[in-house]
This record gives structure tokens, C-alpha cells and sequence, in this order.
């Protein structure tokens, strides 16, 4: 195996019927009926591919990367940087040493925090993120601010759940280190314009970090076009595995940061008196990474790129406009989170009845969805809810099941009058 | 919808949306907070005393219908008890939504009962359960938020 694993894939048109058989979950009955899968914010299933590349790795190419001189660890070090070089396709990132494995977003943005964030943050400096950020772009960096004596600024949102991009602005002051923001909300679907905020950030002189962890499945990303600084991302979000993640970082800056963790295979030599790094990436990735994961998420961006974007995404904005509509005929029925822009997301309120009882509701119906605060506490107390419900869609849903959504809806309503 | 019904039997329906001892209580002996952080569920519970016997209880916050529902079903069950009695209806109430081989004893539960069907749903265990947890608490006079987690 060698890097010929990188190669074009050609993309076949877009047919939900035949993607649907290649995610083997989907055949499932739950309580007796066809599980109808919402909850792809939290998770998405994995196609076929994704599966058999994960047990053939295991079951025919497994062996530890880098220094093996046999022929299994040259195979399996070469399946772990064709991954790589996967995700920088993906990303369009100007070199694979910008790719970095992590297990999640939460560890790729706890990295950033405790190497470049303690680089650069002095008392008095400033951290901005804004008021729709998921737990794990909020808790690294006030602790961060904690450790450096340093203040988190916050970016307010309003009534839609769209970045009052003045306000913004006006928080990039001369303490400003660093803007961190999401590309697209997990609790509310906004898509944020991330381009025009690197831009505004940039003439102050101010690095960015996005949170891509929601953005990727649904849209192209090109770090390149976009000018970010940093971009992160977790694969079980991507129709990959769990326990892999990306951290994106432009190489000068990652090559001006300290390690985040010490062990093997991130050092060059070590003696008691003085260890030398690795070279980028490996400087980041300490101790035996998880290759099956990265070679299962390389996988699933083979499946993506199969697929292609056009089609996923057209097939979602439809999906999207069409559950919008079913679910607003449900009586006292409030979407929370209605940006102009917005993806995949149908997060709601229903007057009367509590979203913990709406998701055991419909759950006997088969359909899964989340309740409760996405991790996003700040969002549900800016809208004075202690919870939403929230349903999200992914490649391989239907307009059907958004049809079943709004039955099983309508079925919460008779136990729970208005 | 038969075997939903079980676990929203009528009478958990009608005290979460009429929900009894529901308001602060003014002047109480003791009052504690609970919060459920899987659903956000956040109620305070009141006590007042006369010695041994919990002579006036109350609660206030918001959840879902099977923690609003345990909550005022709770009071109207502790009111006039004593503080031993109550832990023993607390005991008894934690079988009844955990253990299905459990020896209930449905003279003592009373209207409680109406919770057995929780116990086939065992993420919604803490929101039965978040009341009585914090009623505890109250008793003991814990000053900690008490969290189901």
C-alpha cells in the first residue's frame, strides 16, 4: 500500500434509496418499527464501507506504525498516512504535516488551548467565542482564562439564533489572542459566515479557530479559501468511527507551538538531558495513535467524496425546507433556531409538553431524536428554555421519516393538549 | 400507544399539569435544590417541621411531566408523616421504579404506585426519582445542589 490509496473517487448520482443499503443500521425495527434515525448531530451511522475497512484493517493489516521494518507495519503506517492525506484533501489543506489525529473536537480544541492559547494569552487578554458554542468550545478556554489570568468575551446572538456580527466586531479589541466560533450550531443549525469572521479577526491581526465538528458531513470545506487558522472536527460525525478527531492548524503556527502530550513516536531523540520533537504532525500525535480509526475515517471520506456534496447537500436543504413544514402544523410547535442561513437542525419546543417526555414519546414510534441541552446550556438559558427537542438530518434520511417525525408529534400532542 | 400508557397513567398526567403543593413555601424550616443535568430538570423543595412530623411541603422549578408529577405526588404523600416514615416511603418508592422483583407494599405506596410503570424506562428513573432526592436533602439539611448525576 502506498499513498496510490489517495486517488480521485469518482462521485455516482445522488440516490437516497441505494445510500440507505449501504448503512446496514438502517434496516433495523425499533419497537416494532422501522428505526427512523434523527439524532445524526450527535452521531451519524456508518456505511458499509466504513465497516469492512475497519475489520480488514484488523483482521489483515494491523501491526503498529512507524519504525516496523516488516512488511505489515510499512502497510499499516502507509494506511494511516493515506488517511491523512484523505482529510487534507478534504479540507484542502496546503500539506498533510497541517493534519493532525486527535480522539475528538473537544481533544483538538483542549490542544490549541494548552499550547498556542498558553503561548499567547498574558493577564488582561482576551478569548472570543460566541454565545452558541457547544461545551467543548466554552470549558477549554475559560480554562485557559483561568490558568492565564485572561478574560472570555462572548459574542451575542438574537432572536433567531443568528451571531449579531456587529457585536462581534466590536469585541475584537487590542486583548484579543484568539476568536474561536462554530461553523454551524449544533443546537440551533445556524451556519455562521465563519469566511467573513476570519476576515474581520485577520485586520486585527487575530487568529481563528472553527469548530467544524457539524459542518463537514454537510458541506465542502476549503480551509485554504477560507483562511482559517485552525479547523477541528471529530470522525463518528463524518460517518467515520468514534475516537478519532482532526485538528487543522496552519504550519507555521503548528510549527511554532509546544507538544501538547510527551511520549513516543512525537520525539526525534530523547536523552536525560535533552529531548528533540518529531517533525509536524507526529510532534502532536504522542504514543500509538488510533490507526484503525484514522484508516476507517479515511473510509468514510472515500464514501463521502463517492457521494459528493452537491447531491448531499441539495438533498438536506430539501429535507430540511420539508420538515420545517411538517413539524409546523403540530399545534404550539416552536422551532428554536430559525438563522436565515441554517443546516440539517429542527430543534423546537413543543408548549405544554417537556421535550424529555416528547423524546420517550415518539421514541415507541421507532424515531430517535435528542432532548435536552446539546451541550449547549448558554444557548437553551439565552432562549429561557431548560431544553429543546431536536431532530437532524443526515444523507440517508427521508422525507417519509420526517413524515413519521411529525406523526409521532402530533401523537405527543393528544397525550399532552396544548 | 397502550404500553406508553403505562408509564403515563392519567394520574401522572393530571399533577403535571395541576400539580399539588406547587409555590414557595414562606418562612420554611428547610428547602433544597435538585437538578436533573440530562434534561435540565430543576425543582426546590420546601419542609416545614414540627418535631418529627413534616407538617407542610412544597416544591417549585420545572421538568418533565414524570418529575413535575413525582414531585407533587411526593408532597401530598410526606405531608403529616414523620421524618422516619418518609425515608421509609422513599425506599420503597426507589424499588418501585428499580426493581421489578421488588415485594411492593402498595398499602404505604397508596397513589405512588402509579410510578411502577417507570421502572421499563430507565433513563427516566432519575426524573421520578429527583424529588425524593431532594426532599432528602432538605430533611438533612444538605446545602450541596442535589444532582442525579
Amino acid at each position: 500500500m502506498t499513498t496510490a490509496n489517495v486517488a480521485a473517487v469518482e462521485t455516482v448520482p445522488f440516490d437516497v434509496e441505494s445510500i440507505r443499503k449501504d448503512f446496514p443500521i438502517l434496516r433495523q425495527q425499533m419497537r416494532g418499527h422501522p428505526l427512523v434515525y434523527l439524532d445524526n448531530a450527535a452521531t451519524t451511522q456508518k456505511p458499509q464501507l466504513v465497516l469492512d475497512t475497519l475489520a480488514r484493517y484488523y483482521a489483515a493489516g494491523n501491526a503498529n506504525i512507524h519504525r516496523g521494518v516488516y512488511e505489515l507495519s510499512e502497510d499499516a503506517t502507509a494506511a494511516y498516512d493515506g488517511a491523512r492525506s484523505k482529510v487534507k484533501q478534504l479540507l484542502n489543506a496546503a500539506s498533510s504535516r497541517e493534519i493532525v489525529f486527535t480522539r475528538n473536537s473537544t481533544e483538538s480544541i483542549n490542544l490549541v488551548a494548552q499550547t498556542f492559547g498558553r503561548q499567547h494569552l498574558k493577564a488582561g487578554d482576551e478569548v472570543l467565542i460566541t454565545h452558541m458554542e457547544h461545551h467543548s468550545n466554552i470549558v477549554p478556554w475559560q480554562l485557559l482564562c483561568e490558568q492565564c489570568d485572561a478574560e472570555l468575551r462572548v459574542a451575542p446572538i438574537d432572536e433567531t439564533g443568528t451571531l449579531q456580527l456587529d457585536e462581534f466586531e466590536r469585541l475584537l479589541g487590542p486583548r484579543t489572542r484568539l476568536v474561536s466560533v462554530v461553523h454551524l450550531s449544533n443546537s440551533l443549525g445556524t451556519i455562521n459566515p465563519v469566511q467573513t469572521i476570519v476576515e474581520m479577526a485577520h485586520r486585527h491581526g487575530i487568529p481563528v479557530l472553527i469548530d467544524g465538528s457539524q459542518a463537514v458531513y454537510h458541506m465542502p470545506v476549503d480551509v485554504q479559501a477560507l483562511g482559517c487558522d485552525f479547523y477541528v472536527f471529530t470522525g463518528h460525525k463524518l460517518y467515520g468511527p468514534t475516537g478519532i478527531g482532526v485538528l487543522y492548524g496552519r504550519e507555521d503556527l503548528l510549527e511554532k507551538m509546544p507538544p501538547y502530550q510527551g511520549g513516543g513516536d512525537m520525539i526525534q531523540s530523547v536523552t536525560f538531558a535533552k529531548t528533540t520533537y518529531a517533525e509536524l504532525p507526529n510532534k502532536f500525535e504522542a504514543g500509538t495513535p488510533h490507526i484503525a480509526g484514522a484508516v476507517g475515517l479515511g473510509a468514510a471520506v472515500d464514501y463521502l467524496h463517492k457521494i459528493g456534496f452537491d447531491g448531499i447537500g441539495g438533498h438536506e436543504a430539501d429535507l430540511l425546507a420539508y420538515g420545517t413544514e411538517a413539524i409546523a402544523d403540530v399545534d404550539g410547535l416552536r422551532l428554536i433556531g430559525t438563522a436565515a442561513k441554517k443546516a440539517s437542525i429542527l430543534s423546537f419546543v413543543m408548549e405544554g409538553a417537556h421535550p424529555h417526555d416528547i423524546g420517550t414519546i415518539v421514541d415507541r414510534d421507532g424515531v430517535a431524536i435528542r432532548t435536552g441541552h446539546h451541550c449547549t446550556q448558554p444557548v437553551m438559558d439565552r432562549f429561557d428554555i431548560p431544553a429543546t427537542a431536536r431532530a437532524s438530518i443526515a444523507m440517508y434520511n427521508t422525507r417519509d421519516e420526517l413524515d413519521a417525525l411529525a406523526r409521532a408529534l402530533k401523537r405527543v400532542r393528544e397525550m399532552f393538549p396544548a | 400507544m397502550s404500553d406508553l400508557r403505562d408509564l403515563y397513567q392519567e394520574v401522572i398526567l393530571d399533577h403535571n399539569k395541576h400539580p399539588h403543593n406547587f409555590g414557595e413555601l414562606n418562612d420554611a424550616d428547610r428547602h433544597a435544590d435538585g437538578f436533573n443535568p440530562l434534561c435540565g430538570d430543576k425543582l426546590v423543595v420546601y419542609v416545614n417541621f414540627d418535631g418529627e412530623i413534616i407538617t407542610d411541603v412544597s416544591f417549585v422549578g420545572s421538568g418533565c411531566a414524570i418529575s413535575k408529577a413525582s414531585a407533587s405526588l411526593m408532597t401530598d404523600a410526606v405531608k403529616g408523616k414523620t421524618v422516619t416514615e418518609a425515608r421509609g416511603l422513599f425506599e420503597d418508592f426507589l424499588s418501585l421504579v428499580t426493581d421489578d422483583k421488588a415485594q411492593l407494599n402498595h398499602a404505604t405506596l397508596g397513589k405512588l404506585a402509579v410510578f411502577e410503570g417507570v421502572r421499563d424506562y430507565p433513563t427516566r428513573v432519575k426524573c421520578a426519582s429527583l424529588a425524593w432526592h431532594t426532599l432528602r436533602a432538605a430533611v438533612e439539611d444538605c446545602h450541596e445542589v442535589v444532582t442525579t448525576e
